[in-house]
């Protein structure tokens, strides 16, 4: 390697965790940190380089007008810009608010809500600019964020595992928590990535990794309601979660809330 | 072989203890995770004594029997090539050194396993998975030890699920060869069967007496019963021709909307094969190993040529799996895939049953 | 259980070979041509492939790749392999450097049918890349004239991506008949303009059924060559085709080359045309 990539790491609306993803890949950090300049890190360093880059991994969600510029900014300083977690890839827990009434969300909870300047939707980073990659998961994985970094570093299309969480329990003996215990679980349909965390602990998945490509999230809802007698409370906060505005995901909240609204069983 | 014998229920444990003492790793039915699974046990007190499961199209569920026999239970979410062909083998290594690379295969650790409560269309499954890994041509030698270590002791199905199918596949439920020792569970024991010389080898100096003309009759009627209760079919009359006649059946794409593509039909079945190579690196990428996974044709990733699918809807992809299954199979193998064991319709998320699908596929299109 | 192969000794299907870079000869655009060496010796005589067979190239890190032979197996222990660099192992490919290892299995699949070449006049159809599997029959045929009539027909997208171009002359001494053609022509270019099945109109076909037709190159390109080759009374069963796949295992083992029915690693990639037309007009399967 003649010179070392450089890398910078941009926070915008995110709780943090998917940076810490980064800092948890201790062993690893090392070793990559020999073969990448961290140029620009705020979690990690008050060292701030200023760009180009070669790779800049986005965390979070576009949420106010002043993201929305500074996203562009990024954008044009990475030749590789790549998208680390539900945030920046599909808008968030946060992305709950393009449900809601922004304005009396902001009179409720602040005192003086003329001081707050966010904009009504969260919104995905590929709203706003194009993405080279999107590494989903809330938050992400550290071994598939550390093995993606490699994927550039050693010339690599970048790529992580695409199929269902379903096959990670089977690779590990899980027992279908779905079928055996009639537990809702969006595993089916949810890219895997998170090792089935949840099933293995016999829970439900609720999707933090976001729909899994091809996602047929309409079919999946189908069989709940109508089979399994899951009533829609349940399964639209299911949907309606880290990756609401995913759209597979947003669909089926949409279509099972308007079929909850038409049987009138809404508060 | 050696005429059937007796086994007192009393004397059970015996038989694992000297499987244990011959340095075998017993395999067996045991209740975990609201399922009975496949795992090692160490006596007969793991096994799934007064358990049963009661099956439906994407439904599994443990019911308590109120009696005390130990297999009164069809089949579960796990199968044997779990331990034959296992989800994840590393299967080479490359090191780079001063000279270039170093290529080596990786030798896996052979285990000796006893297959404890292995039912007739399980067998049917390993025969599959014979003629896959070992005779058409390229050997998958790891596969191959595997197999030769193990000892096979089957237990004719009692109580088999609403989704098994053996009978059409002719592949159950009594088992017909393909075992070391074979059981059939009575109340006051078991009808003992010797398959091969292994099987025979557990039992040296063994003091069982022959079984009883009675008891031989009460063993045949398990499997009598067993057949009568089951009430799913499948045509396999033609059924490759009349598959492939049907490729473009706008059935294909009526099933394509409610299938997942989620890959757990493939997952659960005892004869999918199908797997993928990966690269494990280190960050320098000095050490790199190959590891082999257990795949799907589900896995929009499977088809992929030149970086795009060539099955790139959840249709074609369905089709795939149910064509290669009942009709592409025979012209690979020789035979059928399916060996009727009602796994990919209980496992299933959303319930879809081959057997159903199989008959609208074969219906004249409208 | 007791099973049996009937493979003794066995020898794991994932046995890799070192081989190390000689040379690389830039062909066209994105294409070039690559000369390996076994790295140890002791290779047995007639294990290194026939015309139309594939070796798995391995690159650490990144992965193999099915690469078909493209100059016939002789004892020196090398092969010559024509690469496209379209994915993360041919990008990698293309980055090694003369004295660079690489790991091989293989060499694997069907080949062309020597002894229907042997006994038949051959019409060998090419396009694009897909005369790299050809190239090592043609190599077969020079070195094994059969005294029947031997045509290639060539076809490419533009002049500049006919492959192996400076061959044609000693190919053509050789006594075998090319023919090119080009989808887009260039200022320069004074040959034919169409796709190459338009070449069969050129050919006289005068024995049919004493004729053989050999394809390889894209999938459309293949299926309307097969069907030209039909339309001149070519019976089905004498038109051969080099199917693609992406292939994993190489040895049949993992299923993700199939096509119908076929695993095309292990079963092709040389396939006959009634091996396959039961299901070449079925999109996706």
């Amino acid at each position: 390697m003649s010179q070392k990539l450089r890398l910078a790491v941009f926070k915008f609306a995110s709780c943090d965790g998917c940076q810490l993803s980064l800092l948890n890949a201790e062993d690893e950090l090392l070793a990559l940190a020999e073969q990448v300049e961290i140029a620009h890190f705020a979690e990690a360093s008050s060292l701030l380089g200023a760009g180009p880059f070669d790779i800049a991994l986005v965390e979070g969600s576009i949420t106010t007008a002043h993201d929305a510029e500074r996203i562009q900014q990024v954008r044009q300083s990475a030749k590789t810009l790549i998208t680390i977690g539900a945030c920046a890839t599909s808008g968030g827990i946060q992305a709950l608010r393009n449900w809601g009434d922004h304005e009396e969300f902001l009179r409720i909870v602040y005192p003086r809500p003329e001081y707050i300047e966010s904009l009504a939707t969260s919104t995905p980073i590929s709203a706003h600019v194009p993405v080279d990659f999107e590494l989903q998961g809330c938050p992400v994985n550290t071994g598939q964020l550390v093995g993606i970094l490699a994927d550039v570093l050693h010339q690599r299309q970048i790529r992580v595992p695409n199929h269902s969480v379903c096959r990670t329990c089977k690779l590990q003996g899980v027992v279908c928590v779905a079928v055996a215990r009639g537990v809702p679980c969006l595993g089916p349909i949810t890219q895997a990535g998170c090792g089935a965390l949840c099933p293995r602990f016999d829970r439900g998945c609720y999707g933090c990794f976001g729909p899994v490509v091809q996602a047929n999230a309409e079919s999946l809802t189908d069989w709940l309601v109508q089979r399994e007698h899951q009533s829609p409370a349940v399964l639209v906060p299911l949907l309606r979660n880290f990756n609401a505005q995913a759209p597979a995901f947003q669909a089926s909240g949409d279509r099972l809330a308007a079929g909850e609204m038409n049987r009138g069983d809404m508060p | 072989m050696k005429e059937p014998l007796f086994l007192p229920r009393e004397e059970f444990p015996t038989l694992i203890a000297r499987l244990l003492d011959q340095g075998y790793r017993v395999i067996a039915p045991t209740v975990d995770q609201g399922a009975i699974v496949y795992a090692e046990i160490q006596s007969v007190d793991s096994l799934p004594r007064g358990w049963t499961d009661e099956q439906q199209p994407g439904r599994y569920r443990l019911k308590e029997t109120g009696n005390s026999r130990c297999f009164d239970f069809a089949v579960g979410p796990h199968s044997w090539k779990q331990f034959l062909f296992p989800p994840l083998q590393r299967i080479s290594t490359a090191i780079k050194g001063e000279t270039g690379w170093t290529f080596a295969v990786h030798e896996p650790e052979i285990h000796r396993y006893a297959f404890l409560g292995v039912r007739a269309c399980e067998l049917a499954g390993m025969r599959v998975q014979d003629r896959v890994f070992l005779e058409r041509g390229y050997v998958d030698t790891a596969y191959e030890a595997r197999r030769q270590a193990s000892l096979v002791i089957a237990v004719n199905c009692a109580v088999p699920s609403a989704n098994c199918f053996c009978t059409s596949m002719q592949t159950g439920p009594r088992c017909e060869g393909g075992y070391d020792l074979a059981l059939t569970e009575l109340d006051e024991g078991f009808v003992l069967e010797v398959g091969s010389a292994a099987g025979a080898d557990v039992l040296a100096d063994w003091d069982l007496q022959q079984a009883s003309a009675e008891r031989m009759a009460a063993s045949r009627e398990v499997s009598l019963n067993a057949a009568r209760s089951i009430q799913k079919t499948l045509d396999t009359q033609d059924l490759r021709d009349r598959l492939m006649a049907q490729l473009e059946h706008p059935h294909w794409q009526e099933v394509g909307e409610r299938c997942l593509s989620c890959t757990n039909c493939t997952m659960v079945c005892p004869t999918c094969f199908c797997s993928h190579v990966t690269e494990v690196s280190d960050l320098d990428q000095q050490n790199v190993e190959r590891e082999r996974r257990w795949d799907s044709c589900f896995h929009l990733d499977f088809s992929m040529l030149h970086g795009r699918p060539v099955r790139n809807d959840i249709r074609s992809r369905y089709r795939q799996w149910l064509t290669h299954k009942l009709a592409t199979w025979h012209d690979q193998f020789g035979e059928s895939g399916c060996v009727g064991c009602g796994r990919c319709i209980t496992w299933c998320p959303v319930g879809i049953d081959l057997t159903v699908e199989v008959k609208e596929l074969c219906r004249d299109q409208p | 259980m007791n099973v049996s192969s009937n493979n003794t000794p066995p020898v794991s299907p994932w046995t890799t070979r070192p081989l190390v870079l000689q040379s690389r000869r830039p062909e066209t655009p994105g294409v070039e041509t690559f000369e390996f060496a076994e790295a140890t010796s002791g290779i047995a005589t007639g294990a290194l492939g026939l015309p139309g067979q594939f070796n798995m190239l391995y690159v650490p890190g990144y992965g193999e790749a099915a690469i078909s032979l493209s100059a016939p197996a002789d004892n020196s222990g090398r092969h010559l392999h024509t690469i496209r660099t379209v994915g993360n192992v041919t990008q990698a490919l293309f980055r090694l450097q003369p004295g660079e290892m690489v790991g091989c299995r293989g060499p694997f699949g069907t080949g062309w049918p020597l002894e229907a070449c042997r006994e038949n006049e051959v019409v060998m159809i090419g396009g694009g890349i897909g005369l790299a599997p050809l190239r090592s029959l043609i190599g077969w045929f020079r070195a094994n004239p059969t005294g029947h009539r031997v045509s290639v027909l060539l076809g490419a997208r533009s002049p500049e991506h006919l492959l192996y171009q400076p061959e044609y002359r000693d190919w053509e001494a050789s006594g075998i008949q090319v023919h090119c053609t080009v989808d887009r022509a260039t200022p320069s270019w004074q040959g034919h303009v169409g796709v190459v099945l338009t070449l069969m109109d050129r050919l006289s076909l005068p024995n049919p059924r004493n004729t053989i037709v050999l394809i390889c190159g894209p999938e459309i390109m293949m299926r309307y060559s097969a069907l030209e080759a039909l339309e001149r009374g070519i019976p089905a069963d004498r038109i051969w085709l080099s199917i693609e796949r992406h292939m994993n295992c190489a040895v049949g083992l993992c299923g993700r080359c199939q096509w119908g029915s076929h695993l095309i690693c292990a079963r092709g990639p040389v396939l006959r045309y009634d091996q396959l037309v039961h299901q070449w007009n079925v999109p996706a399967l």
